[in-house]
């Protein structure tokens, strides 16, 4: 080698080993020491019910717990396109959950995603939104969760692609995509809307799913809430380009999971319908004026019934809805007694995108949180690809006027495959 | 139309009109009575089978979809006078008050036993959520499971039978 190539080669790595010492300085954050378990009863009750409230906007029960487990105490995995995380334990249990951690530390989870000991944590946790949150309404989270029953219960290590395991790699991820400071009031628009994006944008976390990301993983800012994809899911976009939505039919449709021209929440947004028929209506009223003033309230698409066109277009499917699904889809069908939507008003028939119609009849619908909320079984085990092609390409031209989906049966095959990855 | 399937072993062909409930043919064409008819909107179990192994609503099944797929019902498990590990569980629990889901519920619990031979009480939960029994016997049932999957690991330890 050459003497002066070897100089730049030894100048060239002196220089990266220079920058990564200072990106794991600039990375570096201190722990925060122990304390010890805070006693219960020292909190005050109104400070833990505000807090309860709180945590079930933010949906904490639904991430960190496991199926069948105990609330708040871990394990669920979270699939994403970067290997599968695993929910933390977030009981006051001291060996594996949050019991010697101070308001301080679980501010600074929150807020900077940083964890006790100082290590980074993955922004699974929406730590670009909860960053927003009030520090008393932090507080008020701290004291609910520190008054749980601790579950010693310690998460699965996570499974990620290398080199995502390290890391000090996630400050450079915030630098980009952590935008601190709170959710600037606009006195113009009155309280409720003002209480509403405070809690879209901080602890209800609605872009997390509905605002579309980017190859890292980071939320595209300047598309806030125009639609994204959850767990399989396509989140529909919440900014007007998929239709209007009134303030009084998102108080109903968010409160019970069920609004009779609009559909049912299914997917992940089961669960999040589920917390939020928990909460105070007038949180739950500020959160659909948010929303509202997002989508704009254009009027739902009139319902259509074409039956015999699309049973002439798709004998097939006509004859397997006849068999699978009429008897809760068709005319006359008792499941559509009590405020329950036809086919024909339901987002996902509607959409461009089959998916989340693919997913509906591949994983159904699950068990109801209310009286009215109906159950869909799956029909995964029970229909081929081509089979669940025919009958989707049968509903849609049958209660849409929307031209039909292409390379449908290949979509199935596609997401019935995704659906088997842990 | 004729559809070629396999029941409980034996190639059958069936004459039902396509779009017809595989519930339906089991019972009215092919004389298996075992599955039930509860409510007919796959919210209930009753009518559970399983094809290809997988526990499935038969009532909401057309039977032109299952063109050489391989269904089971509860008579393909044991008889009265030589019943399967599962059915005998069920006896010995008096799982039964009624009995009116219980095909349902066997052929339900036997997929999973048949995938899994030592599931936790999770497990047996979760897989038989979708199942209901309006005499309210499911802590029988569940305990039916649960001493089947015993019977079924210590059989196969002794290596005697399957």
């Amino acid at each position: 080698m050459k003497p002066v190539w070897r100089h730049l080669l030894i100048a060239g790595l002196a220089g990266s080993v220079l920058a990564a010492g200072v990106a794991l300085a600039l990375a570096w954050e201190p722990a925060i020491g122990r304390v010890p378990r805070p006693d219960p009863a020292g909190f005050d009750p109104a400070i833990v019910a505000r807090g309860a409230t709180l945590a079930t906007i933010g949906d904490c029960a639904v991430c960190h717990t496991a199926p069948s487990g105990a609330p708040y105490a871990g394990g669920r995995a979270l699939g994403t396109p970067f290997g599968t995380l695993y929910a933390t334990n977030i009981t006051p249990d001291e060996a594996t959950g949050l019991g010697n951690w101070s308001p301080a530390a679980f501010r600074r989870a929150m807020k900077d995603g940083v964890r006790r000991d100082g290590e980074h944590l993955y922004p699974a946790l929406p730590y670009e939104h909860f960053t927003h949150v009030r520090d008393d309404d932090l507080d008020a989270i701290y004291a609910f969760l520190m008054t749980r029953r601790a579950v010693d219960s310690p998460a699965p290590p996570n499974a990620l692609i290398p080199p995502l395991g390290f890391r000090p790699l996630l400050a450079g991820w915030k630098l980009l995509f952590l935008h601190r400071g709170p959710v600037e009031p606009v006195p113009e628009r009155g309280e409720a809307w003002n209480r509403g994006a405070y809690l879209v944008e901080g602890l209800g976390h609605c872009g997390g799913c509905h605002t579309p990301r980017n190859l890292a993983g980071g939320e595209q800012g300047r598309r806030s809430l125009a639609g994204g994809v959850a767990e399989g899911w396509n989140a529909p976009p919440l900014d007007g380009s998929a239709g209007g939505w009134s303030i009084d039919a998102l108080v109903t449709y968010l409160g019970t999971g069920l609004h009779s021209s609009r559909g049912v929440a299914a997917g992940p947004m089961g669960p999040v319908t589920e917390g939020l028929s928990q909460v105070p209506a007038e949180d739950l009223r500020a959160i659909a004026t948010y929303i509202a003033s997002r989508t704009g309230n254009a009027a739902p698409v009139p319902v259509q019934e074409r039956a015999e066109e699309a049973a002439r277009a798709h004998p097939e499917g006509a004859g397997l809805f006849a068999g699978a699904c009429a008897a809760c889809h068709g005319g006359g069908a008792p499941m559509l007694a009590r405020n329950r939507p036809g086919l024909g008003t339901a987002t996902p028939i509607l959409a461009a995108d089959p998916r989340n119609a693919i997913q509906a009849v591949l994983q159904g619908i699950p068990a109801p949180v209310g009286p009215d909320r109906p159950f869909m079984p799956p029909f995964s085990d029970a229909l081929g690809d081509r089979q669940l092609a025919e009958i989707l390409a049968y509903a849609r031209a049958r209660f849409t006027a929307e031209p039909p989906w292409r390379d449908l049966q290949e979509s199935v095959t596609r997401i019935r495959k995704e659906n088997t990855r842990p | 139309m004729t559809v070629r399937l396999t029941i409980n072993g034996a190639e059958r062909r069936v004459e039902s009109p396509p779009d017809t409930p595989l519930l339906y043919v089991l019972r009215d064409e092919v004389g298996l009575n075992g599955a039930k008819y509860g409510c007919g909107l796959g919210q209930c179990g009753a009518c559970t089978v399983q094809l290809d192994g997988r526990p499935v609503f038969s009532c909401l099944l057309p039977v032109g979809a299952l063109e050489g797929r391989q269904v089971r019902t509860v008579e393909g498990l044991g008889t009265a006078a030589s019943p399967s590990i599962l059915q005998r569980a069920f006896e010995e629990e008096q799982a039964a008050q009624c009995g009116y889901c219980i095909a349902g519920m066997i052929m339900r619990a036997q997929a999973l036993l048949d995938r899994v031979p030592d599931p936790d009480e999770a497990a047996i939960r979760a897989h038989m959520q979708a199942n209901l029994c309006r005499c309210g016997t499911h802590m029988r049932i569940l305990r039916a499971v649960r001493r089947a999957a015993t019977a079924m690991r210590s059989t196969v330890s002794r290596g005697t039978a399957p």
